[in-house]
């Protein structure tokens, strides 16, 4: 788990109290809110429609229980009793007051967190596998990297101020569950050919205006390299990259237009300069790789059959937890344990929300059935890593007296959101209340199941915060002379066979929406061969028959 | 003196009553500019233009209320938007004002009712 070290718990001190005062020389009227934002921004404050919001990085998407329990205190103390989980492992709070920053900041910075680098064009919160260090498909955990990265990107004189923001997601896995293509970023393990761990380095991968996947430009970086490669990327990106134009500053367009091979080139370029500057000063040594290792060593597990007989009797005789553990419960690397994802997204609820007291108890759930540790995923639910298989139907029990039970991970009703025109400025239309809606038309269990995995996403403005681009359903929101429209994307992929959707044809009206996404739903079933995914039935028959009955004239 | 129009005020956009909008620093509240040249967080209370002169006023008023205030009467972010009077009360026509008038449109939070999943 993320460690501050003596440096960590000095500067994040420090940057506390410069912001108490800061907001108090704003208070004064001494600041202007043209001065003011900046420095705002820089610790994660936003204004938004109705109030500010705060966005709090949560490293590598791993919480101790004591840190939900503190993330809970401030939703309750200082905000209106929830908080909201993101795409990017961070959480967010709707209606902090101005005054009362500093605190929640000094609340935050006593469990070793911060909202530092959650805003402002700088490397942002690196994201990471959400199942890192127990996956059974693991090569390496990939927050010991995640964790190098952040003590390199903090702070960072050379790339504070970089032409846009920067994204970076690991993954340790060879199965992705870290959207790594669709970062400025994305590093994703394999074996070399000496069978040794490294990186494929992917790059210019961006959601927005303009969905770009990330090239792969390496794809055997050996990991002591990690660092001097990842400088002589933001090198290239911090002298190239397009400064006089917001919508063509992210590092996408510049590989873009460079040319992935070009691009690459330069890349390779300023690495050798970099190792003939300083042979080796960047290189990641084995033992302090090994010393960040040992804050996410593996619990001590018990010696535990692989089979539970008191799972195996509850699943035959409770179907309702049959079902969820069918969706919800994946296998765990260690024989006997498995790995729970707590859904945030109870049918007609809001993706991503949970309140104080279902975070105290989501983090008595992980001290009791667990070693301590709590999970933020990608797709806006929470994760119990490490839970005893004979624990498994207790847990969910719990789960459903405190709304958290529902059996929908990676099924349709499992859908991302993004806030939307309910709190973003940015907005251009709501996207909650259209993923409450469509929820709802999926409420029956079996209807779900039959249906089975499908992504589906939904951004309120082009921004894409939801990732819609890359969601087997992709909901756009647009304004249309200032009523809300949704387009449709269909066939979009997040996964290691990351894919961009396509529109499928003109938007359709809000009251339109869920109806449009039933007669997808329909005309997948209606297609599908055996067991087909509805990805897959997608990719074998393409959009036309989508379109035709989306758009029949009768 | 001529008062600068922000860019997003367009002379040609302003062909209906508007009305000023803005957020309280201390909390990012909405508040309007009243008829007083207060802010309120009442849309009821906000004072309503129909003339391009009186709006590049308001903008005048507005930037010296939002710059030269402290404590409590700060706020962040003028500008007007446009308002359709109905028995002389103001609503705002866009999904935008209408949100930020009314808060947001689902229940959140306490108010938002526990999901029992469906079984
Ligand atoms: S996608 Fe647009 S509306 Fe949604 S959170 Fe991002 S900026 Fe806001």
């Amino acid at each position: 788990m993320c460690r501050y070290d003596e440096f960590d718990h000095a500067f994040v001190a420090e940057r506390v109290d410069q912001f108490r005062g800061q907001v108090a020389r704003r208070v004064a009227g001494d600041l202007s809110e043209d001065e003011f934002k900046p420095l705002r921004l820089m610790n994660g404050l936003y204004l938004q429609l109705h109030a500010y919001m705060l966005r709090v990085a949560i490293p590598y998407g791993t919480l101790s229980a004591t840190q939900m329990r503190m993330l809970a205190h401030i939703a309750r103390t200082y905000d209106r009793g929830y908080g909201h989980f993101t795409t990017r492992q961070n959480i967010q709070y709707n209606w902090p007051a101005l005054a009362d920053v500093p605190d929640i900041l000094d609340d935050l910075a006593s469990v070793e967190m911060h909202a530092i680098q959650t805003s402002g064009n700088c490397i942002r919160n690196t994201t990471a596998d959400p199942l890192a260090g127990v996956a059974a498909d693991e090569i390496e955990d990939p927050r010991v990297y995640a964790e190098i990265i952040r003590q390199w990107s903090t702070l960072h004189p050379e790339f504070s101020f970089l032409p846009r923001k920067f994204k970076i997601a690991v993954t340790g896995a060879p199965n992705d569950r870290a959207v790594t293509r669709g970062h400025d970023i994305g590093l994703r393990m394999h074996r070399d050919l000496q069978g040794n761990p490294s990186f494929e380095v992917m790059v210019g991968g961006g959601q927005g205006r303009t969905p770009i996947l990330a090239k792969t430009i390496r794809n055997f970086l050996p990991v002591e390299h990690l660092l001097s490669y990842l400088e002589a990327i933001l090198r290239v990106y911090n002298q190239l990259g397009r400064r006089d134009n917001i919508y063509k500053a992210r590092i996408k367009i510049l590989v873009q237009s460079e040319g992935e091979a070009a691009f690459a080139e330069q890349v390779e370029a300023e690495w050798q300069q970099i190792h003939n500057n300083a042979p080796g000063a960047l290189d990641l040594p084995e033992a302090e790789r090994n010393r960040i290792a040992a804050y996410f060593a593996p619990h001590g597990y018990a010696d535990l059959p692989k089979q539970s007989p008191i799972l195996d009797a509850a699943l035959d005789t409770d179907p309702a937890f049959a079902a969820w553990v069918e969706s919800n419960v994946q296998g765990h690397k260690q024989p006997g344990y498995a790995i729970a994802t707590i859904s945030l997204k109870p049918h007609g609820g809001i993706p991503g929300d949970a309140s104080a007291g279902q975070m105290d108890a989501v983090a008595d759930l992980a001290e009791r059935y667990g070693f301590d540790e709590i999970r933020i995923t990608y797709k806006q639910n929470l994760v119990l890593p490490d839970v005893p298989k004979a624990d498994l139907h207790t847990v969910w029990q719990e789960l459903v007296d405190l709304g958290l039970g529902t059996a929908n991970a990676g099924r349709i009703s499992d859908i991302i959101a993004c806030p939307g025109l309910d709190y973003c400025n940015l907005a251009n239309a709501r996207s909650i209340p259209i993923a409450q809606r469509i929820s709802e038309r999926f409420t029956d269990l079996q209807r779900e199941r039959e249906i089975g995995d499908l992504s589906l996403n939904i951004s309120g403005c082009i921004n894409a915060c939801a990732h819609h681009h890359v969601a087997n359903i992709g909901i756009l929101g647009v304004d249309k002379k200032g009523v809300e429209y949704y387009q449709i994307t269909l066939g979009g992929v997040a996964d290691e066979n990351a894919a961009i959707g396509a529109v499928i044809g003109p938007a359709f009206e809000e009251h339109q929406i869920a109806d449009a996404v039933e007669t997808i739903v329909d005309v997948y079933l209606n297609e599908r061969e055996t067991d087909e995914r509805f990805i897959e039935t997608y990719q074998r028959v393409g959009p036309q028959p989508f379109k035709e009955k989306l758009y029949a004239t009768d | 003196m001529s008062i600068p129009i922000p860019k997003t005020i367009k002379k040609t956009q302003i062909t209906t009553a508007q009305a000023v909008t803005a957020n309280r620093l201390s909390d990012g509240a909405v508040v309007y500019l009243t008829d007083q040249n207060t802010w309120s967080a009442e849309i009821d209370d906000c004072q309503i233009v129909n003339d391009q002169g009186v709006a590049e006023n308001f903008l005048s008023l507005t930037q010296e209320l939002s710059g030269g205030l402290s404590g409590g009467d700060q706020v962040v972010g003028t500008y007007l938007f446009k308002v359709q009077l109905d028995g002389g009360r103001a609503l705002p026509l866009s999904r935008r004002e209408i949100i930020r008038t009314t808060g947001p449109s689902i229940s959140f939070g306490a108010t938002a009712a526990p999901k029992q999943p469906q079984i």
